[in-house]
């Protein structure tokens, strides 16, 4: 393997808009909000920033397509930018893009931004659209909770778990999730919820109900980057590096092959393994100290403890209800409320989740502050079980 | 000799029962109450002419793909193009040889399907080999009216040929008259028709009897010796009429199945045909009639071989499997007869992206996958590079068809937030004996007798409507074994 890009970009600024049903703003008012936050914590003029990436998941459905929304929303100084979409993972996609070419010594300072106003289509739930030209002759007649709802035939399959107890265990992530957004002043639902609720709410797609749902919202994260040494010149202390960034796309073979039983999402596997190697993290349970993960819904967060090697194969349900993921538990997950308290404006959320771990290491995260974080893991699942992309982030405390 | 060699039909599962129509309307129309009794088979949402079609061939001739007869017909009043032939959707589904297959869409009148009968049994009595007529109808009716108690969906197919013959062509006759009992202009939904009596008295007493006089003519035959007459018709009295003034015995008159199929229109004759073969014993005399715009006359005698030829399921299989709907606003929906509200996530561009469609007509139109000619991995949708990790080789794949291929659910769920006519929508990954696996869209599934391991067999059904460009999409859905 290559030497990876571990301590060799660090962080220098954050920033994230309020996220929710954010009649009032254009892409573009969202955008601003969260760069003002970011470039005030960087500490440097919009001028220095070198180039740029954008990420957005639907374009149609918010800004039209190329990277002029960015560039024109914050008036960049005629730098390259460039819009990426890659399904869910995008946010965290544009966060590489930066980083690689900081890393490359192409630029010195960039900027990852994510964006995405999913509340103009006046329904509730993601946007319809299109699969694909050819795809949309065959592929199934599904939404997102539909498709993620595959992975608990398959868990149950797998395991003989009876619905009962996956139901619960689901109930237990939404609930944890939740109660960490009720602190979080950016969440878009800061209602604590009883897992009475969660169990007894309206069905979805068997077995996801509406509290096994993330929210659906408005919203915008980026975050600079630049190199260690460019930061010390601008009188950073404590640092916060990128220690991994790794992706996995499917290649067909999880929905096309008999090696794959739908019970766990293969490309997290793939994706973790190489960022644990690239962050040098051999025993993830002990040494992350914090998830900030892709639960669209309940049970992708249940399946992804699994995935990431912090729970056993089949031991994510007793881990998930003896609390080993709750705010007070061993590896905390969706501290600030994850994707179920934020909804999922898709190009943002993987920025909002390393704002989330950026502000946790740097003991900046109020009411949600985790005593003495390390690590912090992010992770992105875009498109359905059996085919996706899957993005795995880790950051930490620069050089320890 | 000449003759049917193999007979099969479809009915769709779901039975409205009638009385729910009459608790509806009979407020209206106090005469619909006394036919507010029995069922009617109706399509579900995804079902239609082309794809009873294609199970009705299937429950005949057997699923077996790159069967080749020499013609194929369809004949229907209820298809839903204008201007785009129906049997070479048929053929495709079935996977046929279409090299050198005829086909033909045989429409416009109820006895589309005798007619059609006739033309194959000239290609057969020509030596050119097995012609396959096959006939379906999705009738559509006006809230409240009669025909709404009497018409039912239905599909039914008969083989013809030299060889293996279970019922010879003993003789035929046709009248052709323009005695309109009823029509349908171009455009419209519903039939135009007119009082009944009248088209008993001049209709089937007057022109049919005659043609049947005519036809007995032609032949030694008495009519006393008919053992299966079949004069398909909305008028449950009618044949019984006609038998009596003909000579024929009244044990002999077929039953139209209006109090459990309804009336299937131009599939009729040969649904009823089909039905009565089910029944039929050696040496026994089948007179078929096709009323419309004239008729037509079949005289058959049924061989030794009879015995022996059974279809998959016939009419009585598909009467037995029957699941009773007591929804009146769901066969409104289903047909769309109401102005519903269907929700935003239904209003999504339904484009048919035509050169794309054609590139993609094995999997989309016969369920076609890839078996690697290197390592025997099967898979779906066909591609360039073996799916099997340990293979991969490039450009090995073969035409693999999967639809008469058995199937496990894998993962599943039930759907209620994506749009479905029928929610919720049920959809997951099927795998199959043999190798090969698809996530793809389910129905008729029971709940209740539902889970992961459930057997299911692959079925051609629509897919989506686009009544913006009056289109429709066809694709495979997994059945739950019944």
């Amino acid at each position: 393997m290559a030497r990876g890009i571990k301590d060799k970009v660090v962080i220098l600024g954050a920033g994230c808009s309020k996220f929710g049903e954010r009649w009032e703003c254009e892409p573009a008012d969202l955008m601003a909000e969260a760069f003002e936050e970011c470039i005030a914590d960087a500490g440097i003029e919009k001028n220095q920033i070198e180039a740029a990436w954008q990420a957005t998941g639907i374009d149609s459905f918010s800004v039209g397509p190329g990277a002029m929304p960015l560039s024109m929303a914050l008036r960049l100084p005629y730098i390259p930018v460039t819009r990426l979409e890659n399904y869910c993972a995008s946010g965290t996609e544009a966060f590489r893009a930066a980083t690689y070419a900081v890393a490359s010594g192409a630029c010195d300072i960039a900027l990852a931004m994510g964006f995405e106003k999913l509340k103009d289509t006046g329904y509730g739930g993601l946007p319809q659209r299109s699969r694909g030209v050819s795809n949309d002759m065959y592929y199934p007649n599904l939404s997102a909770p539909g498709m993620f709802a595959q992975l608990a035939a398959g868990y149950r399959a797998k395991y003989g778990t009876s619905k009962e107890d996956l139901k619960q265990a689901m109930a237990h992530v939404s609930v944890k999730s939740h109660a960490n957004g009720a602190k979080n002043p950016k969440a878009h639902l800061q209602r604590a919820i009883t897992e009475e609720q969660a169990l007894n709410a309206a069905m979805i797609a068997d077995p996801i109900g509406l509290f096994d749902c993330c929210g659906v919202s408005d919203g915008a994260a980026c975050a600079i980057v630049t190199t260690p040494e460019m930061a010390r010149s601008l009188g950073k202390k404590d640092l916060i590096s990128v220690k991994a960034l790794q992706l996995c796309a499917s290649n067909g073979e999880e929905g096309g092959f008999d090696n794959w039983d739908g019970s766990y999402v293969a490309t997290t596997r793939i994706a973790a393994k190489r960022a644990y190697e690239e962050a040098g993290v051999t025993k993830p349970r002990k040494e992350i100290s914090m998830t900030e993960v892709h639960d669209c819904f309940s049970v992708t967060e249940m399946v992804t403890m699994e995935d990431l090697f912090l729970s056993e194969d089949g031991g994510a349900v007793k881990d998930v209800l003896d609390g080993v993921y709750d705010a007070d538990g061993e590896v905390p997950c969706q501290i600030d409320g994850g994707l179920k308290c934020f909804g999922h404006p898709i190009g943002a959320s993987g920025l909002r989740m390393l704002y989330e771990m950026y502000l946790q290491l740097g003991g900046r995260a109020g009411d949600r502050q985790l005593s003495d974080p390390k690590l912090g893991l992010t992770h992105n699942l875009g498109g359905f079980p059996h085919q996706n992309v899957v993005s795995v982030a880790i950051i930490g405390q620069y050089g320890v | 000799m000449v003759g049917i060699t193999a007979y099969g039909a479809y009915l769709p599962r779901l039975r409205l029962q009638k009385k729910v129509i009459a608790d509806a309307n009979g407020w209206f129309d106090s005469g619909l109450i006394g036919l507010g009794k029995g069922e009617k088979a109706m399509c579900n949402w995804d079902e239609d002419a082309i794809t009873m079609a294609t199970e009705a061939y299937a429950d005949c001739m057997g699923r077996e793909t790159g069967q080749a007869p020499a013609a194929l017909f369809l004949a229907s009043t209820t298809l839903p193009f204008a201007d785009r032939q129906h049997s070479v959707i048929v053929a495709e589904a079935l996977n046929l040889e279409t090299a050198d297959l005829r086909t033909m869409d045989v429409t416009s009148s109820q006895r589309a399907s005798t007619s059609a009968l006739l033309s194959a049994l000239d290609i057969a009595g020509a030596g050119k080999g097995e012609a396959v007529v096959v006939a379906a109808e999705h009738r559509l009716t006006r809230c409240a009216s009669r025909e709404e108690m009497l018409f039912g969906d239905g599909a039914a197919a008969v083989s013809v040929g030299a060889e293996n013959v279970i019922a010879e062509l003993v003789c035929s006759f046709t009248q052709a008259t323009d005695m309109i009992d009823h029509y349908r202009a171009e455009g419209e939904d519903f039939d135009y028709g007119w009082e009944e009596r009248w088209v008993r008295d001049v209709g089937y007493m007057g022109i049919l009897r005659r043609a049947v006089e005519s036809l007995l003519s032609k032949t030694e035959v008495d009519a006393a010796d008919i053992k299966h007459f079949i004069l398909p018709t909305d008028q449950a009295r009618a044949p019984a009429m006609v038998a009596k003034r003909l000579g024929i015995a009244d044990s002999a008159v077929a039953d139209n199945l209006l109090q459990s199929v309804g009336s299937t229109g131009a599939a009729q004759p040969l649904l009823l045909l089909t039905h009565r073969l089910e029944q039929a014993e050696p040496g026994d005399l089948i007179l078929l009639t096709g009323f419309g715009q004239g008729c037509d006359t079949l005289l058959f005698r049924t061989t030794d071989a009879i015995a022996n030829k059974k279809p998959l399921s016939g009419v009585s299989g598909h009467l037995a499997r029957g699941v009773a709907e007591e929804n009146y606003n769901k066969y409104q929906s289903f047909n769309d007869l109401l102005d519903k509200e269907l929700g935003k996530r239904a209003d999504t561009d339904k484009t048919a992206f035509l050169s794309a469609m054609y590139r993609n007509r094995g999997l989309v139109n016969s369920f076609v996958g890839g078996k690697c000619s290197a390592c025997d991995t099967v898979q779906m949708p066909k591609h360039n590079y073996c799916v099997n990790p340990e293979c991969g080789a490039f450009q090995t794949q073969e035409d693999h068809p999967m639809s008469g291929v058995k199937g496990r659910v894998a993962t599943w769920t039930a759907d209620r937030l994506t749009f479905d006519f029928n929610p919720p929508a049920y959809f997951g990954l099927v795998k199959f004996e043999g190798g090969g696996r698809i996530m793809m869209d389910m129905t008729e599934v029971d709940p209740d007798n539902f889970d992961i391991g459930t057997e299911v067999s692959v079925h051609f059904r629509i897919k989506q409507i686009d009544s913006q460009r009056g289109f429709r999409k066809y694709f495979w859905k997994a059945v739950p074994a019944a």
